[in-house]
């Protein structure tokens, strides 16, 4: 039991710690929304509707750099496609109407899902909503300051925030590593996603990597 | 409408239907034995695939920078069983070092 709450304690704090960063990733993004000629109003309504920090930013790059809707839409299509795979990992933690689902569904987010994760296919459903509503106003509330007064704020990289996300990915993964049929197809996955990164559009090397989940179907020794 | 709002609209429609796709079509229905293994390994294979996209990834290249070494710092506190938010806070004061020093 104590283990337990301890775990739980920990989670807070992690999640606490990821907020902090996401926030300042938002406020990066609101900024450089608005100087890529993206609006004030806009910005803020894709950090509530579209809720994925890396589509965004491609977003905003496209059409800053003069390129079309259709550059941008793929762009972002691609990038946040991974989140089929991800949704379906976490599907039965998930109950009620439909409308409940749909809307439950949108806090599910990189960072959320990753802090939810227990290893073996398990996931905890009150840690994965309440990272992803914490993360949700931390993203919404840092692109609002992004958009009014982000130049105050400065890089975020200057912060080596963008080096900590993917230290908690492997923090989370580590754990999940104790069968060896995990680890090959968690080897198998990295492997996949770095032939793929230069030959491919970002945002495909992680979808194409999730085929590596498919040494599930061969059976146990 | 303008290129902004046709982007948003549709990227936000599509990424809510992504995040949907398994709550709203699965829901809690249980899967069959040989796909829930198959799903079982999801977690380990995509975290893994966002450690590599977010420590070496580019555009259209594999980029070496300071990443790598927040991440590699984020390893030994991982290996010495440091809390989560340590890890976090190891891993993000090296890559900003490492990106003053070099």
């Amino acid at each position: 039991m104590s283990s337990f709450v301890s775990r739980y304690r920990d989670g807070v704090r992690a999640a606490l710690a990821v907020a902090a960063t996401v926030w300042f990733f938002g406020a990066s993004f609101g900024l450089v929304a608005r100087a890529a000629g993206m609006g004030t109003l806009a910005p803020l309504v894709m950090s509530a509707t579209t809720f994925a920090g890396s589509a965004q930013f491609a977003v905003s790059s496209i059409l800053g750099a003069g390129g079309g809707a259709a550059a941008a839409i793929a762009a972002a299509v691609l990038l946040n496609a991974r989140y089929a795979p991800i949704s379906i990992s976490v599907a039965p933690l998930f109950h009620g109407g439909l409308l409940r689902r749909l809307l439950e569904s949108q806090l599910i987010v990189d960072e959320s899902w990753a802090l939810a994760s227990r290893g073996g296919g398990r996931f905890d459903r009150r840690i994965l909503l309440g990272a992803g509503l914490l993360l949700y106003v931390s993203w919404v509330s840092g692109t609002a300051v992004g958009v009014l007064a982000g130049d105050a704020l400065g890089d975020p990289k200057d912060l080596g925030l963008d080096g900590a996300f993917p230290a908690l990915f492997l923090a989370l993964l580590a754990p999940q590593l104790r069968t060896t049929r995990a680890a090959l197809a968690a080897a198998g996955g990295a492997a996949i996603a770095l032939a793929l990164i230069p030959v491919t559009p970002a945002g495909t090397p992680i979808v194409v990597a999730s085929a590596a989940c498919l040494l599930g179907l061969r059976r146990k020794p | 409408m303008s290129t902004v709002w046709v982007v948003v609209l549709v990227v936000g429609l599509a990424t809510v239907g992504f995040k949907a796709t398994g709550p709203v079509l699965l829901g809690d229905r249980s899967l069959p034995p040989a796909l829930a293994e198959v799903v079982a390994l999801l977690a380990p294979v995509l975290l893994a695939a966002l450690v590599v996209t977010q420590t070496v990834g580019g555009d259209n290249e594999l980029v070496f920078d300071a990443r790598l070494a927040g991440v590699g710092a984020g390893a030994v506190a991982i290996a010495a069983r440091a809390p989560l938010p340590a890890v976090v806070v190891v891993a993000a004061a090296t890559t900003a070092l490492t990106r003053l020093l070099i």
